[in-house]
């Protein structure tokens, strides 16, 4: 039984065998049942191949046009709903196939070793400590003292024990953030004394915005967070990433945690894993919009943005600006600075391409347009006929 | 703080492993094409660190697909 299925191994794709072994096992199929499917499926198998000189960029173009156009074209924003916002449908799409630096609303799902997600009130607590917390929050009151020329913070005590902080811990923190200041401890608070010798109100001012925006705990850059429960694993979303920090916590399994930021992915984990961020993203996209795309127009966009070893979008600045031809860059965008940039350094243009050949009226090299035809004239053997 | 997080080992990533001599010129004769035809990986990729790589090597890829169980992918090594 095992040998028939070993025949094919180089003949039809690993998965495609093993769904015909569970379904074969299932119906209980003889083996001469099973060669007779197999064989059924590698007709179907060659005949759905994609044939060579097939435009397959312009059908990805297509599969991702026609349902585009029925996606979400405005990002809802709910009210009132605890929910990490994330942007979905149409601009998210457009955000991922452009490779912007920055998504416009950058989040991270954090999962937890398992001997943390025990109860509620633990997960409560590390998502606590990955949130960012600056002095501005946990305290009530900076006041400029103009006498000494200092700017006196009174803590929130209610907060300092609601959150866990103690006051060493924070005095520690200042000493190491706030350069060149004199921080002294007292009964409401802290006291903060510039060292330098810019004892004027405008230095006070600045000292004062500086402390106010001292992190004291947390992870840089992170501004929400939110446990969730999802299949079946504590996640904690988080608004704003920072994907090296968030490793180095000894609570979260850096395993499955990601980010949504490629460029931050390609950064950290390589090219590659962006590859299949980039995969993952728009895969999300498209279910939370209930479409259907084949995953090999989605395999394929991933694969363009990442074949040069960085992220590049499909952008005149990305994969659409690197074409050799000058009248097929000119065709995209910004065509008088092509074509201007062109002859001012003598570029060729070797018209090898589809749109160069469609603007001067000559057959594209595409589908049957893409062979050339070499005729072996054997001049020889014809005269000896003769 | 835990020690520093192995990025191998991270859902995203898949096998890296860098060809020898010999296997990278088989599969540049398998698929007939040149080194500067295949897909790019730089040299700084934080994947590949740990194998050391020097500008031409191919890195061998296997990926989990899902069009099919396991895939091959090699991209060529550049400065970067």
């Amino acid at each position: 039984m095992v040998d028939i299925y070993l025949k094919y191994k180089d003949e039809l794709p690993g998965k495609i065998i093993e769904d015909v072994k569970k379904e074969a096992e299932i119906n209980k199929l003889t083996s001469a049942e099973v060669k007779k499917v197999l064989e059924e499926v590698k007709h179907e198998y060659v005949n759905s191949l994609i044939s060579p000189g097939e435009s397959v960029g312009i059908i990805t173009a297509e599969s991702f046009g026609e349902p585009g156009t029925q996606m979400t074209l405005n990002v809802f924003h709910m009210a009132g709903v605890a929910e990490v916002q994330v942007t979905r449908g149409l601009p998210r799409l457009i955000e991922i196939f452009d490779a912007r630096k920055e998504p416009s609303t950058p989040s991270m799902n954090v999962y937890l070793k398992s001997e943390y997600t025990k109860d509620e009130k633990t997960i409560r607590k590390v998502a606590s400590f990955i949130k960012q917390m600056t002095l501005q929050e946990i305290s009530s009151e900076f006041s400029l003292n103009m006498m000494k020329a200092a700017v006196e913070v009174t803590l929130n005590s209610k907060k300092l024990r609601d959150f866990g902080f103690k006051k060493a811990d924070i005095l520690e923190t200042l000493k190491v953030k706030l350069k060149d200041v004199n921080v002294k401890e007292c009964t409401k608070g802290f006291v903060l004394e510039s060292s330098k010798e810019e004892g004027d109100l405008t230095g006070l001012y600045r000292l004062r915005q500086k402390a106010k925006e001292v992190i004291v705990r947390g992870i840089s850059g992170i501004t929400q967070v939110l446990p969730t429960k999802k299949d079946g694993k504590y996640v904690i979303q988080c608004a704003g990433t920072n994907l090296k920090e968030v490793f180095k916590l000894k609570e979260i399994e850096p395993k499955s945690t990601v980010s949504n930021n490629l460029f931050e992915i390609a950064s950290i984990l390589g090219i590659e894993a962006a590859k299949q961020a980039i995969m993952n993203e728009c895969l999300a996209v498209l279910e939370n919009q209930g479409l259907d795309i084949d995953i090999r127009h989605v395999m394929f966009l991933s694969e363009l943005m990442t074949h040069t070893g960085n992220v590049k979008g499909i952008t005149r600045g990305g994969i659409s600006g690197e074409k050799e031809s000058v009248l097929a860059r000119a065709s995209f965008e910004t065509p008088i600075k092509h074509i201007v940039d062109a002859s001012i350094t003598g570029e060729v243009d070797k018209i090898r391409s589809v749109i160069e050949n469609v603007m001067i009226n000559q057959p594209i090299p595409m589908g049957t347009g893409l062979p050339g035809l070499v005729a072996q004239i054997k001049k020889e053997k014809v005269g000896k006929k003769k | 703080m835990a020690e520093e997080f192995n990025i191998t080992k991270h859902s995203l990533v898949p096998e890296h492993s860098r060809l020898t001599e010999e296997e990278r010129n088989s599969v540049l004769e398998e698929y007939n094409i040149k080194l500067n035809q295949l897909p790019v990986i730089l040299q700084s990729d934080p994947a590949i660190e740990s194998l050391k790589p020097e500008i031409g090597d191919v890195i061998k890829i296997i990926r989990d697909s899902p069009t099919n169980i396991k895939q091959e992918f090699f991209r060529v090594v550049v400065h970067g």
